[in-house]
């Protein structure tokens, strides 16, 4: 009944033939962050072909970057990814860092690991509970997004604004933590702590929320380096790898953690994997707050940023975000422009190589959470 | 991570080996010496992972150096091999027969910058602009001022406040 | 919608919208013109406001049950869940999200706009019914914002859609947006709201600057 592959594994129709129909699942969805569109070939209720469409948000960040000064990369280059920003603020500012032989002070990096991890909190408390919207329910996102509301009035008393900071910057941070953050940070970690055990109950125990994800979209052991796959998704089919612990970055290395794996690699196993990403990022931001020095300088001397000039170079920087690896590729010429930077985001290959063949011989009813496991997020597609 | 630069300088014509960072490696190498010498690191090194591939244009030169990164998760290093072509007649060998999701890549760079892939499936396909009938955006030559300018309609108004521009205009009129 | 007008873009119609001949079930041939015969080819008309206590009553019905489109087209869309949810509750001033453009009444465009996406958001906007009304947030509507000399994003919303209310910032916050939304209730209630009947008058002009950006133009000129 299905029909033959061709050399590349992609099913051979025939289009004039009355039996298929070409859908598009358009623009607009729920659950993912952005715009992407997929082209569905469907035979009755099953997928027999899909090819994925990006470019709607699709702005020339690469073109802009090489008209800005380096100091003015920065609020441009942190709307790549729109839920979790301060990760491509502190890739900049490492890659400027590096090129231009900055050393940064230890406080100064006690504080970025603080807010990385505070960003990481943010993303997930609105992407676990709302991983079950996707099978239409719709009570556990609501919750989860109060919760979240907590943790940016946190990034308000800290940086001012409560999406885009712009508070790690070359040579430091902008400023340090005012008095009596860490109470108030500790109070709310309590209570996210308290509300993911209302999750576990409501949608981890629930028997239809795993019927409908257990099963479904598993990705083979043989598909992770072909495909360039990281973070979480590597790590629900029991592949080692966090750039966190293998690359250690800041102050990591003094950090107690472990790997968050699962074995079955289905969209069950990834929904678990972010789940148990939440419990070691609570830990790990009570870890930070324990160990941090009490004082400290927050940044060190740089130049006038206004007219730097960056000696020739490049170099590679990479971050570990919610969602999987974040590399920059940075090249300096000497001027005061960048040569070229470029950004690749961890949906660059999860979303147009990996989806088109795992969704194959898929149901309709399966695509919206088979993409959200993947937490495809189209801005970093198509910058 | 020197005893392989060694043994790659005794099979391989490379040259300006840079090292950028502790444990990565920048070598520049000729384009047609290209694909044996990533399958040789693939196969027999380890460097099974692709993490970027993409172009920079230096056009006072009159080429396109293209850069491949290479991973070894293993012995956590990474390599980065720079090849320079032609700009007027841009063509490379394609890489999508030793990691899948290189076609992506070199769809986006045949958009952006003119680079032809020939044999890469898909490659001709639109990825990120619809009905874009200029030249490669990407491009040193493209000015992406002047054609927002004359699409888009700018609104009028928009003056610069940088004090030092006002200053030089206010002590030096003539100039 | 002439026959001139659409040979200049029939190289870009998808196969089944061209002019084609189809063969019926009892093996006869029959010439179709999908531009012409599916679609309606007609202009849309003119709807005078009425008067007096009327309207006024009509426009308290529509300034308190503003449903709006759940289309996120720019970043500006990350501060729209916040919104619905129990902190910054919409819902209590009536205003939902609905799915499709058939059963809402407000267009947010939450920041800049690419050219794929403003075709598609034509299509939308054409497809709500009247009363329809535009909010558009953030600066990038006002005057192309950050992204003001990227060679795919456009400068100036109100030359290809009708806009009624803007909210500034970069993005603008749930309360702000809260502010705007109560803005365009007084516009509306005041009778200052009629952005749906000045596109269908200038319609021309917009359909023209939506062409030169658009080059592949490969859907009805009007869509209903």
């Amino acid at each position: 009944m299905f029909p033959e592959a061709d050399e590349q594994g992609m099913p051979v129709l025939d289009l004039d033939s009355q039996k298929y129909i070409k859908i598009w699942q358009g623009p607009n969805h729920p659950g993912v962050t952005g715009n992407m569109s997929l082209e569905l070939t469907i035979s009755g209720d099953e997928i027999m072909h899909a090819k994925t469409h990006v470019g709607y948000l699709h702005r020339g960040f690469e073109k802009l970057f090489e008209r800005r000064r380096y100091i003015q990369c920065f609020p441009t280059c942190i709307r790549m990814c729109v839920p979790e920003p301060d990760i491509n603020e502190y890739n900049l500012a490492r890659g400027t860092e590096l090129l231009a032989g900055i050393d940064v002070p230890p406080m100064a990096d006690w504080i970025r690991m603080l807010v990385l991890e505070m960003a990481r909190l943010q993303v997930l408390l609105r992407m676990v509970p709302g991983q079950a919207g996707t099978i239409g329910l719709g009570l556990g996102a609501q919750w989860g997004l109060y919760y979240r509301e907590l943790i940016l009035d946190r990034f308000e008393e800290l940086t001012g604004g409560r999406i885009y900071h712009m508070y790690i910057l070359p040579g430091g941070v902008r400023g340090l933590l005012p008095d009596g953050f860490k109470d108030r940070l500790e109070d709310n970690l309590k209570k996210v702590e308290s509300f993911m055990k209302d999750i576990d109950r409501l949608i981890y125990s629930n028997a239809v929320f795993k019927k409908r994800t257990k099963g479904i979209g598993i990705i083979p052991n043989d598909w992770i380096e072909p495909y360039g796959i990281t973070g979480p998704v590597a790590r629900a089919a029991g592949y080692q790898t966090d750039i966190r612990l293998d690359y250690p970055y800041l102050f990591y290395n003094q950090l107690e953690f472990d790997y968050n794996l699962e074995h079955e690699s289905d969209v069950f196993a990834r929904f678990r994997v972010r789940r148990k990403d939440v419990d070691t990022t609570v830990d790990l931001l009570r870890q930070i707050m324990a160990k941090m020095p009490d004082k400290g300088d927050f940044k060190a001397e740089t130049p006038n940023v206004l007219h730097w000039k960056v000696p020739k170079g490049e170099t590679i920087v990479r971050c570990e975000s919610s969602r999987g690896e974040y590399t920059f590729y940075m090249v300096a010429d000497g001027s005061m422009y960048p040569r070229r930077i470029n950004l690749r985001g961890p949906s660059y290959t999860h979303a147009v190589a990996v989806l088109e063949k795992l969704l194959i011989n898929a149901n309709i009813s399966d695509v919206s959470p088979i993409m959200v496991s993947l937490a495809t997020c189209p801005p970093e597609i198509e910058r | 991570m020197n005893e392989l630069i060694d043994h790659i300088k005794a099979r391989f014509p490379i040259y300006d080996v840079i090292e950028s960072q502790p444990g990565q490696i920048f070598v520049s190498l000729e384009a047609s010496k290209l694909i044996p010498m990533i399958t040789s690191l693939k196969t027999n090194h380890g460097f099974t992972v692709l993490v970027i591939f993409t172009a920079v244009d230096w056009i006072e030169d009159d080429k396109f150096q293209i850069t491949y990164v290479l991973n070894n998760p293993k012995e956590k290093q990474d390599l980065g091999i720079r090849v320079f072509i032609h700009r007027d007649d841009a063509t490379m060998e394609s890489i999508h027969h030793l990691w899948k999701h290189a076609a992506t890549f070199q769809r986006e760079l045949k958009e952006m910058f003119g680079i032809d892939f020939p044999g890469s499936p898909g490659v001709d396909d639109p990825f990120l602009l619809e009905g874009w009938d200029n030249i490669p955006p990407m491009r040193r030559d493209f000015d992406t001022k002047k054609y927002s300018e004359e699409t888009y309609f700018p609104r009028p108004g928009r003056e610069t406040n940088d004090p030092a521009t006002f200053m030089k205009q206010t002590l030096y009129p003539d100039d | 919608m002439s026959e001139k007008k659409q040979t200049e873009h029939d190289k870009f119609l998808a196969p089944e919208n061209r002019k084609h001949t189809v063969i019926g079930p009892d093996g006869e041939e029959i010439q179709v013109d999908p531009l012409n015969d599916y679609f309606c080819t007609d202009l849309p008309k003119v709807e005078a406001p009425y008067k007096g206590v009327l309207e006024k009553f009509l426009n308290w019905a529509r300034a308190e049950s503003l449903w709006v489109l759940s289309y996120g087209t720019g970043c500006g869309s990350i501060e729209l869940p916040p919104l619905f949810s129990p902190r910054f509750d919409a819902y209590r001033f009536g205003v939902a999200m609905r799915p499709t453009p058939r059963q809402s009444g407000v267009l947010i465009i939450s920041g800049y706009l690419a050219v794929k996406t403003l075709k598609r958001v034509i299509r939308s906007y054409e497809q709500m019914q009247n009363p329809k009304y535009v909010i558009a947030l953030g600066s990038c509507t006002i005057n192309g914002g950050m992204y003001w000399d990227s060679y795919n994003t456009i400068n100036r919303l109100d030359h290809y859609l009708p806009v009624d209310v803007y909210i500034a910032g970069c993005m603008p916050r749930p309360e702000a947006i809260l502010a705007g939304f109560n803005k365009l209730k007084e516009r509306i209630k005041s009778g200052n709201a009629e952005g749906a009947n000045e596109y269908i008058e200038k319609l021309e002009w917009y359909k023209a600057n939506q062409k030169k950006i658009i080059k592949d133009w490969n859907m009805p000129s009007y869509n209903w």
